[in-house]
């Protein structure tokens, strides 16, 4: 199944990489691209779905004016230019996700191009030049029945379900990204990441890889070192998760150094990705002119007005590196707190916690730790937990007056979640508030005197450590509600 | 301009269509016919005039981006040959060598 494949040390050390780049993101408009239709994933099938992203003779689009607005915001944060009059076209083909018989693209026009990323790999910047940002629609999605993996492959018949056909789709392409030496596979995928960062930043899609939202097509080749001359490459798909581009990259490069290295010759192909490690042959690709592209009549051109991209320019946020700088400064996290935050994607939810009130280092402490692993045992995203940031806002309020110590404050996390209610309401209707008054503590303590005779001994020894016992005890009858430093007071009081 | 037999069976390919040589034999030369009336066009056609994509000059005709309510599955379904679990049934796909 695998074929041969040369070691990665040796391959750099014969040729540099070229790598090439196509991202698929769904926007998250309310509706379809040329239909009212809801845009949303999870729907049951063929729910979702009216004469037009069906393709029934007759009926006609109409542009979302959103998704132009969106396509534009993305070109903007690219550092695009922005065309001034471009148009859909027809790229016909059959297959059954397009009832249509051809998607409604932009082709040789598109929306934003010529634009450029900025990013960094361990410490080392690189420049990712960006060829174009095009608008299109999704096709429908199909399901393979028989055979023995579910796949295309030995499949007795198909199902179809068109929900998703007719979303609005960007694509996003860079030119051949030069100078990446070993570090290729790491750069792409860091180049994805910024991408997601900033579409989420920009609020334009919900970029969910395992969800499909963000897909990535990634192209390498490989030049002998000193050569000029592009190499042949191969167009691996299916690679949908930020750790999956850089395996997929790292294999195909040793792969072609292999068959290279051997004299042969690599055959320009689609693969598709295997997540045991591995990419295959996948069907050869139709020709640019095999898609018999021409202008969409049904749809007139797009043509923004200056005043219009510049009024869109104004609302594009920093790029997320700078913005992680600013928000790591204005929250005083270290480097290692905000590495932490960014790889859990918790940057958003922090930021609306401290919008609340919440201190940022206690926003900070929740989203990472309890809620961290609720969202982890859920397979959940932070932002799809069913808790807001207002909740754990409150939730740190609570805790902060002393009202409910971290023990209890976990209880009200589970109940929230759990859709009981808010923290406040929560810790009053079920009598959750710490109990520091003296006199009920007093009788609680006396208790646990008497039930660990033993350990009330060895404080009256001087054996100090001992009162861990003690408190315990009392904790336990409380049910967690007792004022941990007020009870540790007490008993010392008593027996000190 | 004649087209030949490879760009008709090519075409037949992309349109799934398959088509015995005798057919490819049969065909070629009428596509020819089609594409030579059309050819006329060309004629008048000068460099100074823009290929015309739309007929009316209008830009910017957009829908605002409001939820309308879609068909019942029922309804999408009804037409279907073949329907299974909600989905449209088409038959297996061919000559994909994934």
């Amino acid at each position: 199944m695998s074929e041969e494949i040369m070691d990665y040390a040796e391959a750099m050390a014969s040729f540099d990489p070229v790598l090439g780049l196509e991202v698929h993101v769904e926007l998250n408009t309310a509706t379809k691209m040329f239909c009212g239709c809801v845009n949303q994933f999870g729907s049951a099938p063929n729910s979702n779905t009216c004469p037009v992203c069906l393709g029934l003779p007759g009926a006609l689009p109409a542009v979302n004016a959103k998704a132009i607005e969106s396509a534009i915001r993305i070109g903007l944060a690219l550092n695009c230019e922005i065309s001034g009059w471009c148009r859909f076209a027809r790229k016909n083909y059959f297959y059954p996700d397009m009832t249509k018989n051809f998607q409604t693209s932009q082709y040789d026009e598109p929306i934003a191009f010529d634009g450029y990323v900025e990013l960094e790999v361990e410490g080392e910047p690189f420049r990712i030049p960006i060829e174009r940002a095009h608008m299109e629609e999704d096709a429908g999605k199909l399901v393979h029945v028989g055979g023995a993996t579910g796949r295309i492959q030995g499949a007795d018949y198909s199902l179809v379900d068109y929900n998703r056909a007719g979303t609005p789709l960007i694509e996003i392409v860079t030119k051949p990204v030069y100078g990446t030496g070993a570090k290729a596979p790491q750069v792409a995928k860091a180049y994805v990441a910024f991408l997601r960062d900033m579409l989420r930043d920009l609020g334009v899609s919900d970029v969910r890889m395992e969800q499909g939202s963000l897909r990535c097509d990634a192209n390498v080749s490989l030049m002998p070192k000193g050569a000029s001359e592009l190499g042949i490459r191969s167009e691996t798909k299916n690679v949908n998760s930020l750790r999956s581009i850089e395996q997929a990259l790292n294999y195909e490069i040793r792969r072609q150094a292999a068959i290279l290295a051997s004299g042969g010759k690599v055959k320009q192909e689609t693969r598709h990705w295997h997540e045991e490690g591995y990419t295959s042959p996948g069907r050869s690709k139709e020709t640019a002119e095999d898609y018999r592209y021409f202008p969409e009549p049904d749809l007139v051109p797009i043509a923004p007005s200056r005043e219009w991209v510049d009024e869109l320019r104004a609302t594009i946020p920093s790029p997320p590196d700078v913005r992680r700088q600013e928000l790591q400064a204005r929250w005083g996290f270290s480097e290692l707190e905000l590495r932490d935050a960014v790889n859990a994607g918790a940057l958003g939810v922090i930021e609306a916690t401290v919008a609340q009130g919440c201190p940022p280092q206690a926003a900070r402490k929740w989203w990472l730790t309890e809620l961290a692993r609720r969202a982890n045992e859920a397979h959940l995203e932070l932002d799809e937990l069913p808790i807001t940031p207002a909740q754990v806002a409150e939730l740190q309020q609570l805790v902060q007056a002393g009202t409910i110590n971290d023990t209890i404050a976990r209880k009200v996390i589970d109940a929230v979640l759990a859709g009981e209610g808010d923290p406040a309401q929560l810790v009053e209707t079920r009598q959750l508030a710490t109990v520091s008054d003296d006199d009920a503590l007093s009788d609680a303590v006396e208790r646990a005197i008497a039930q660990n005779a033993d350990a009330a001994q060895k404080i009256r020894d001087g054996k100090v450590q001992a009162v861990g016992a003690l408190i315990g005890a009392v904790m336990r009858e409380s049910k967690g509600k007792a004022d941990a430093a007020k009870v540790r007071e007490l008993i010392m009081a008593r027996l000190g | 301009m004649a087209l030949s037999i490879t760009e008709v069976a090519r075409l037949g390919a992309l349109a799934r269509i398959s088509l015995t040589d005798a057919e490819l034999e049969h065909l070629a030369p009428q596509l020819d016919l089609i594409l030579e009336a059309v050819a006329e066009v060309a004629k008048v056609a000068d460099p100074d005039i823009p290929p015309t994509s739309h007929a009316l000059p209008l830009v910017n005709v957009f829908r605002e981006d409001e939820v309308r309510p879609s068909l019942t599955n029922a309804q999408v379904l009804s037409a279907a040959p073949a329907v299974e679990d909600e989905r449209f049934r088409v038959p297996r796909i061919l000559g994909e060598e994934e």
